[in-house]
């Protein structure tokens, strides 16, 4: 199964840099340090440029004849659409703030991953055509022409970014790789550059409306099979509402939630939240993604896909959205949602049918975070909770880089976190909140042929897990995104071993005590609860 | 080589001038470059504002450094994570007088054993940038007494406070020894630092080094040669009145190379990264508000056009499957 190095030998890292120029270091595919591309038939259903087929270590990637115009022709586009890009690509002054901040360049050390240089890549493009003096002192001022050679660096670095903005928080003028990024990668697309673990999702969300391609009527199976699951657990049979009109709430969550352990788990605490509470709430199939590899796409594509939630809840006639626990869904609702789709005038500002407690916060977009949900209904005490139960865990807090550096939830899920477990340690400060480390895996890298990257990209998160793990016996990292939970648990096998992942509403219906349910003997992935080790059924 | 060919200039920048004043081209330097710096590089700050702030900001993307302000009662950062006008205020005065940013610095270190990452907090380019930018301000007010007259009262308190340490005679002011200090330790950074060595430029050495020029030079005005000031404030003063004319006393000619290096960098100012001066009061991650889900914001070529797949064209996929597992459809089939 190990196609990657050990531990030991990954962790021989050179943080050193070359004496040649990074301009005239030649760009190395091998396998494990990038994803395969888009494939022809997906491109074609996406409407996107150039499909074929090619593979990143073939010389000839077959680029359109007239290649070098396209990209700069979107280039300039870009410059007039975003005030940020053109700002990003003059005021950095190279200070080098940022060059340690990257979990690629910590795992990795090619000098390329320090978010200045991923940035010079484009800059020196910018500077080579819009520049006059730098054009004439060429690589001195760091400028160059637009060769084959830099579309292939290009690919490889801007996919070797998780858009996770820790240089951001760091930069003195505040300058975003995550932005910088997203436009590189649109100006890949122009020449067909891309990847498929990006846009494959991306074009399912479109048609079946989750990235997994998952139809209704599996969807419906799927959701069936955990309720049976719970039953079993819990002794009581949850019917919950599909597709059901007239509905005060319409609950949105990443599809990984009901497709794979462990997110699986944390479906169940939802449906067992809502049974708790009675809510009146419906799932849906057509809006069954609350992620948005749109987001990693373009931004026409962002907000195509997002459409579907205001869509649904106007169809359907809910009066406002719920939304699950995932990392990027929560950047784009917090941060692009209203203003691509908005206002969504149809829907009210969200008021907790239990508490009453009106959420100013999501006052525009009329969403609403379940981990600010629950933690309002257990300030006010409407959960009934026996946090001995997850008395087996003893958890850490992951913070999802989206909803820490592009919303700023930190205390929501610590909150409810330290009222359904007893045994709660924070990893050190610099690796947690706003300082947060990526698992490696966002921004749509999460793919198998590019594990390699991610457990080196996953070193600072990894080391941190096990640091606590190591001090305090930490066994469950816990998290509030889909993309943690499917990348987390391979990171943690390999640099923390024994730790597991769970996402933070598992660990509520663990905790909650539902009206005549049976005595519980285990948990919800079927573990025996602490004591009950010996029960039988 | 980056940084020799800076070095190379700037010492031409001084030759330059110290040779043409010695040949009788006073006026070019003294009078008719500071004039062409000044128009420079007013109209080309200008622009370069005008230009970006003309360009669109579609989303609302702050980079956020604390708690959102949600549930009454979490308490939330209202500095790191502004959600309105006075927040956002209060983190660019915080941004661009304390270097706020920077002040997070850390540094990584690696341990093979273990393994073990660890970060420490690096606080060095924090401190010599600051010192650096703060001291650059008080010697540009300082110089105001050149342009003044009479000098206005802010300038002589800047100047009591810079000689308070009242060492030797002319005074010696402390903004002078820590500018020095401060840029020296931004080029050795740049020099030494393998990581900052990598990513230099040349427009990144050049400057370091025109304004180490304009500091040794000016140093030398002061300390070593002692130059007439009566006669660099009679030249000052022509200028800014617009009644420019040689002063009849003659003036050393390395304030001509001083001159001629602050001429030289005002003209460099608006077509370079020192442009972050301006830059980072319309950077969209730090000037936005956190607000975006609370109320609108208006991306101005937002595109109408834009629909998702229907549901009407979902449920035409699907509506055979979707009947027979029992979900609801809205058309039979």
């Amino acid at each position: 199964m190990a196609k990657y190095p050990p531990p030991e030998e990954l962790i021989k890292i050179n943080y050193t840099t070359p004496v040649k120029s990074w301009m005239d270091t030649k760009t190395a595919f091998k396998p494990g340090n990038f994803s395969y591309p888009g494939k022809p038939d997906i491109l074609k259903y996406l409407g996107m440029p150039n499909p074929r087929e090619w593979t990143p270590t073939d010389d000839d990637w077959k680029l359109p004849p007239d290649w070098q115009r396209i990209v700069m022709e979107k280039f300039r586009s870009l410059l007039k659409k975003y005030r940020s890009f053109k700002i990003f690509m003059d005021i950095c002054v190279r200070c080098g703030a940022c060059a340690d901040k990257c979990h690629f360049f910590i795992g990795g050390g090619d000098p390329k991953n320090m978010p200045v240089l991923r940035a010079e890549l484009l800059r020196s493009i910018y500077r080579g055509e819009f520049s006059a003096a730098a054009k004439v002192l060429g690589k001195l001022a760091g400028a160059r022409k637009l060769e084959e050679d830099v579309i292939k660096e290009w690919f490889l670095y801007f996919y070797q970014c998780t858009e996770c903005r820790r240089c951001s928080l760091f930069c003195p003028y505040g300058i975003d790789t995550a932005e910088i990024t997203m436009m590189a990668r649109e100006l890949l697309h122009e020449v067909g550059c891309n990847i498929n673990w990006i846009l494959e999702p991306a074009a399912n969300c479109n048609r079946t409306g989750n990235h997994l391609g998952i139809q209704p009527h599996a969807y419906k199976d799927m959701m069936d099979f955990l309720c049976d699951d719970i039953e079993e657990i819990t002794g009581k049979r949850i019917r919950p509402n599909v597709n059901k009109k007239g509905c005060e709430i319409l609950f949105i969550t990443p599809s990984g939630d009901i497709f794979a352990d462990p997110g699986i788990y944390t479906y169940m605490g939802y449906l067992i939240l809502f049974e708790h509470l009675g809510l009146d709430v419906t799932w849906s199939t057509y809006a069954s993604e609350g992620g948005n590899f749109g987001l990693f796409t373009s931004d026409k594509m962002m907000k195509k896909l997002n459409a579907k939630m205001y869509a649904e809840a106007e169809r359907l006639g809910a009066k406002w959205i719920l939304g699950g626990e995932c990392g990027h869904m929560w950047r784009v609702i917090n941060q692009y949602m209203s203003t691509m789709n908005g206002p969504a005038d149809f829907l009210e500002t969200p008021v907790s049918p239990i508490t009453g407690t009106k959420f100013d916060a999501a006052a525009g977009t009329k969403m609403l975070h379940i981990a600010e949900f629950t933690a309002d209904l257990i300030k006010h005490g409407k959960l009934n909770l026996d946090p001995s139960r997850n008395d087996n865990f003893k958890t850490t807090f992951h913070d999802s880089c989206n909803p820490a550096r592009g919303m700023g939830l930190f205390e929501e899920p610590r909150y409810v976190l330290k009222n359904v477990c007893r045994y709660f340690y924070e990893m050190p400060e610099n690796t947690i909140r706003e300082q947060t480390f990526c698992c490696g895996g966002g921004a749509g890298l999460n793919n198998e042929e590019f594990t390699e990257t991610r457990l080196r990209g996953g070193l600072p998160r990894g080391n941190a897990v096990k640091y606590v793990r190591d001090r305090h016996g930490v066994n469950n990292l816990a998290c509030v995104c889909a993309i943690d939970r499917a990348t987390l648990p391979p990171l943690c096998d390999y640099w923390a071993p024994g730790v597991g992942v769970s996402g933070l509403h598992e660990l509520v219906g663990n905790a909650i005590i539902l009206d005549g349910e049976k005595k519980r003997t285990t948990d919800l992935r079927q573990n025996p609860l602490p004591g009950m080790e010996d029960e039988e059924e | 080589m980056a940084a020799f060919y800076s070095f190379l200039a700037v010492l031409a920048l001084i030759v330059i001038p110290w040779l043409g004043v010695g040949m009788g081209m006073g006026a070019l330097f003294g009078i008719v470059l500071p004039y062409i710096a000044i128009i420079i590089f007013m109209v080309g700050f200008t622009m370069r504002i005008v230009d970006w702030a003309k360009s669109p900001v579609p989303f609302c993307i702050p980079t956020t450094g604390g708690q959102q302000k949600s549930l009454p009662w979490i308490k939330n950062s209202p500095w790191d994570n502004p959600y309105d006008k006075k927040g956002v205020f209060m983190r660019m005065v915080l941004e661009v007088l304390c270097f706020r940013s920077l002040f997070r610095n850390t540094s990584v270190k690696l341990q093979q054993e273990g393994p073990k990452v660890g970060y420490s907090s690096e606080k060095s380019l924090w401190l010599f940038a600051l010192i650096f930018h703060y001291c650059f301000l008080l010697i540009l007010v300082r110089h105001l007494r050149f342009f003044m007259a009479p000098v206005p009262y802010p300038v002589h308190i800047a100047e009591f406070l810079d000689s308070i340490l009242q060492i030797g005679l002319p005074v010696m002011y402390q903004s002078d020894a820590l500018i020095l200090a401060g840029l020296l330790f931004l080029l050795a950074r740049r020099v030494f630092d393998g990581k900052v060595r990598y990513i230099s430029l040349m427009q990144d050495y050049f400057p370091l080094l025109l304004l180490v020029g304009i500091v040794v030079t000016g140093i030398w005005m002061r300390y070593v040669v002692k130059v007439d000031v009566i006669a660099v404030k009679e030249l000052a003063m022509g200028i800014v009145t617009l009644h420019p004319h040689m002063p009849k006393a003659a003036i050393d000619p390395s304030v001509y190379a001083h001159l001629t290096l602050v001429c030289a960098l005002f003209i460099y100012f608006p077509f370079s990264k020192l442009m972050h001066m301006g830059g980072v009061f319309l950077s969209p991650t730090r000037v936005a508000p956190n607000m975006s889900r609370r109320a609108m914001w208006v991306n101005p070529w937002n595109d109408p056009s834009i629909k998702p797949h229907s549901y009407a064209a979902y449920e035409d996929d699907f509506r055979e499957k979707m009947i027979e597992a029992g979900l609801p459809v809205d058309k039979q089939a």
